[in-house]
């Protein structure tokens, strides 16, 4: 199953299509799609493959995107076997190379994000699958001297029903690959679906149960060194001198260098690195760095927010409505800093020759990685080839448009000399920064005799994510990030006064996504504020938001069908409960929570998610996606936060920096609303109303507002 | 020179005994299966059995395995209750990104082999040490429930 561990034969399905004699589609997007950059021609690119079928009726899907527990190695052969109608129980997957011909269907650039993966692929993949399927028809037609219309597709055999011949796959594919690919294909209907739909074990779990999946850290080369680099602590920081004496003495030691971004210790093995490494005396020129500590940012960040910013969005008049109202409320609320932490910390393998580079690294941004790369090397972006293994969590993390990890361990290559692995320990990867940025935001909002809102005036404060990156010419509009002000700026209640405004400080940390982006941040900005509105008026926070949101919307349904299987109302003293509802990645997830507290600390026991993420590819799928987003979203709402002294990280490791664990974790039911709709995301969109659901059941609970994340340091005893 | 039994093969090992179990797992043997999440016996992905109990290697010295039983995840289809973890994992489809389930399915083995039949707190005893960033936890304790013959 799991192929990755045979590099030499993931590397024959990118070079050639002969060698087995076997069937290789290649599929090529129309250039029409709507970000491909102008003179991008695919056609340029050596062609690549989708399926592969081997005489021996074995498949192997090669997937363009990477897998890091969201279920693309599953949902996407489903896509394609939709069509293909292959004998699933003989379908493997490989990760793709890096070729144009993998791109992003709405990007120029080979990419796993943006809950994006099903989405871009629904019609790609299922017309990949057909384009297959109807070559092998027409081979066995051939063959046998018979209309290829009395000929169709099942499990993995063409049959001609009349005369009850039938072949495998793997017997056509050889003549099947000789035909001129058709101009057209018809898509199945949505009711003629035999596998979309379907709760689908996932294809990666055999090699996830006996440890042989492969993750970046798991690559080893012969002769392979392992280096850790030793760091500025504060971001920014340079090196000034350093005294390598004693980590060079060390046994098992092979080198000290300077690199780029600090020290670098090459060992026999991570022992003898690390070890080596904390014998190191640097001396580090800080600069500005040194002077970022965290309440004075909140400080200046809520400054800020009382000042006009860049109007992201403008309905009516915000000041006026105020003014008009019957009653008001205004809040400030901080959100901190937050690191991925996913459980693989980062890592990248890298051969580096005079003109060939490989790296094996678990990446979500191959392109822009494979192009950073080739530029430190002085390649020709051809000339690197990146293996994407298994990915320990991405979380945005492993997709920065910086190329941080990938960047650093190229200069590495070229200071040993030699293959290297560089590992980032737990302590590096937490305090590396890219992080989700710090908020402050201040909302002012209104309501009329009748209790219903009519003015509402947001201001954001934190720094821009993709400033300075390549996604800042089709995501920064008029100076707004769009991924500043999502969720707050596409607020979906019927407010006729509505003002959402934005400031974006710079400094010196870096900043990225990070598991539903400005989502993250405003779901539970706004959604606590529309309950504290809620009960400002009197109402019960689900009846108040239907009134509010209009007759069409698709928040509608998720937030009736969450409230309605929650048992709305109906709780054991001691208990209450929240609502949140959101848009996020075009799909809607509202969750309904149940909490009480334990010793003054909050305890969620159960939430009840609905989610309408259109057509549902794989129902197991969706469901391991909310409750992972709720998870990872609970994480970050009790405990998470990344803080700075002097510039410098307070937080290190699981220790103090503490995600959820088994004996937190609520029971969680999952309710999909089903839709004739296409597909849209689901990797995300479960974080974002998870802490603000559980904010307005601590109110519920103890009439205290939660304005702060993370929700842990509050005393609610 | 340090010798130990791993997953029932007597293994000899030339490396600094106070090298962490798990690097000489993963950096001399290349046994990956055992993975790095903390250092610092936080996480638990480098969860192994000792003598049949689990631990975190990343914080076991090797010299503290000389002579003993360790065994890992490579090795745990070779016991029948470790066949009927791996497949009642396999069966409820728990790893998400999979990382961390190496850990998870050690201590979960140690754990039935204990307790055959365990209690909920028991579950959470055993399990809490072991983090999971994809949120795995739910179908842990389904799966724990189906190894053990009981519920899900």
């Amino acid at each position: 199953m799991n192929a990755l561990q045979n590099p030499s034969r993931r590397k024959f399905l990118t070079d050639s299509t002969a060698l087995l004699g076997g069937l290789v589609i290649g599929f090529y997007l129309p250039a029409t799609g709507r970000a491909y950059a102008a003179g991008i021609n695919p056609a340029k690119y050596p062609p690549d493959a989708f399926i592969h079928i081997a005489p021996d009726d074995e498949i192997t899907i090669v997937v363009n995107k990477s897998e890091m527990g969201q279920g693309v190695y599953t949902s996407l052969p489903m896509l394609i076997n939709e069509e293909l109608e292959a004998d699933w129980s003989r379908i493997g997957v490989e990760s793709a190379p890096v070729a144009a011909v993998y791109n992003h269907t709405h990007m120029p650039m080979q990419l796993t994000g943006g809950s994006s993966s099903v989405s871009s692929s629904w019609e790609q993949m299922r017309q990949v699958g057909a384009v297959a399927r109807v070559l092998l028809i027409r081979a066995a037609a051939a063959e046998w001297g018979v209309p290829e219309g009395e000929c169709h597709a099942e499990n993995g055999q063409v049959i001609h029903a009349k005369s009850g011949k039938r072949s495998s796959y793997g017997k056509l594919a050889d003549a099947a690959a000789k035909l001129p690919l058709p101009e057209k294909v018809e898509l199945k209907q949505p009711k003629d679906f035999k596998l979309i739909g379907k709760p689908t074990r996932r294809l990666d779990t055999p090699a996830k149960i006996n440890g042989s999946a492969q993750f970046g850290l798991d690559v080893y080369l012969p002769g392979i060194l392992t280096v850790l680099v030793a760091r500025s602590p504060v971001f920014g920081g340079k090196v000034k001198r350093y005294d390598a004496d004693d980590a060079r003495k060390l046994p098992g030691v092979h080198g000290v260098y300077q690199v780029p971004t600090g020290i670098a210790v090459a060992a026999d093995g991570f022992w003898p690195a690390k070890t080596a490494r904390d014998l190191l005396q640097i001396d580090w020129d800080e600069g500005e760095g040194g002077a970022l500590s965290t309440p004075e940012m909140f400080t200046g960040y809520l400054e800020l927010a009382k000042q006009p910013g860049l109007v992201a969005r403008h309905d009516g008049d915000a000041v006026q409505g105020l003014k008009a109202a019957h009653r008001t409320v205004s809040a400030e609320y901080e959100v901190p800093y937050l690191a991925h932490a996913a459980m693989e910390p980062l890592n990248v393998v890298v051969d580096l020759k005079p003109d060939h580079c490989a790296i094996w690294t678990g990446t979500q941004a191959q392109t822009m990685d494979r192009a950073a790369a080739a530029r430190i090397a002085g390649l020709k972006p051809e000339q690197v080839e990146i293996h994407t293994t298994f990915l320990g969590g991405g979380f945005g993390r492993r997709a920065n448009p910086r190329s941080d990890f990938v960047s650093e361990a190229i200069q590495v290559a070229m200071a040993v000399g030699k293959p290297v692995k560089v590992v980032w320990t737990r302590e590096d990867d937490m305090q590396g920064g890219n992080y989700r940025p710090m908020w402050a935001d201040r909302i002012e909002a209104g309501i009329d005799k009748d209790g219903r809102p009519v003015a509402w005036k947001h201001t954001i404060v934190g720094q821009s994510i993709v400033e300075g990156t390549a996604f800042a010419s089709f995501m920064i509009h008029g100076g707004i990030d769009a991924t500043s002000v999502e969720g707050a700026a596409t607020l979906p209640y019927l407010i006729p006064n509505l003002e959402v405004e934005l400031h974006s400080p710079k400094n010196a940390v870096p900043v990225q996504w990070w598991r539903s982006v400005g989502h993250s941040h405003t779901a539970f900005v706004v959604e606590t504020m529309m309950d504290e509105l809620a009960h400002l008026a009197g109402r019960d926070p689900v009846a108040y938001r239907l009134d509010v949101l209009p007759s069409d919307s698709r928040y509608r349904g998720v937030l009736q069908l969450a409230v309605e299987k929650s048992g709305w109302g109906k709780l054991p003293a001691g208990r209450a409960q929240g609502v949140a509802v959101h848009q996020s990645f075009d799909s809607y997830v509202a969750h309904v929570v149940e909490v009480s507290l334990e010793d003054g600390r909050i305890r969620v026991h159960r939430v009840v998610s609905a989610v309408d993420c259109g057509m549902v590819v794989n129902p197991d799928g969706v469901r391991q996606q909310i409750e992972s987003a709720i998870v990872y979203g609970l994480s970050a709402a009790l405990h998470g936060e990344i803080t700075l002294e002097k510039g410098r990280v307070m937080q290190s490791n699981f220790n103090d920096y503490p995600p959820l664990r088994f004996s937190e974790m609520p029971a969680i039911d999952v309710h999909i609303v089903e839709s004739s709709k296409e597909p849209s995301g689901i990797g995300e969109p479960g974080t974002p109303p998870i802490a603000p659901a559980v904010a307005n059941a601590v109110f519920a609970l103890t009439g205290k507002r939660l304005r702060r994340m993370p929700f842990g340091k509050e005393n609610l005893a | 020179m340090i010798s130990f039994y791993l997953n029932g093969k007597e293994t000899r090992v030339d490396a600094d005994p106070g090298t962490p179990l798990l690097w000489v797992l993963r950096d001399h043997l290349q046994m990956t299966g055992t993975k790095y999440g903390c250092g610092i016996a936080q996480c638990g992905a480098c969860t192994v059995h000792l003598d049949g109990h689990a631990i975190r290697s990343c914080v076991t010295p090797l010299s503290m395995a000389s002579g003993r039983k360790v065994a890992t995840i490579e090795g745990l289809a070779d016991t029948v209750l470790g066949k009927k973890v791996q497949s009642a994992w396999h069966e409820v489809d728990v790893p998400q990104c999979g990382y961390c389930q190496s850990g998870q399915i050690m201590a979960a083995a140690a754990l039935l082999h204990e307790h055959p039949h365990p209690s909920d707190s028991q579950i959470a005893d055993a399990m809490d040490g072991i983090l999971c960033r994809c949120g795995t936890y739910n179908r842990i304790r389904a799966a724990i429930k189906v190894a053990s013959g009981g519920e899900k």
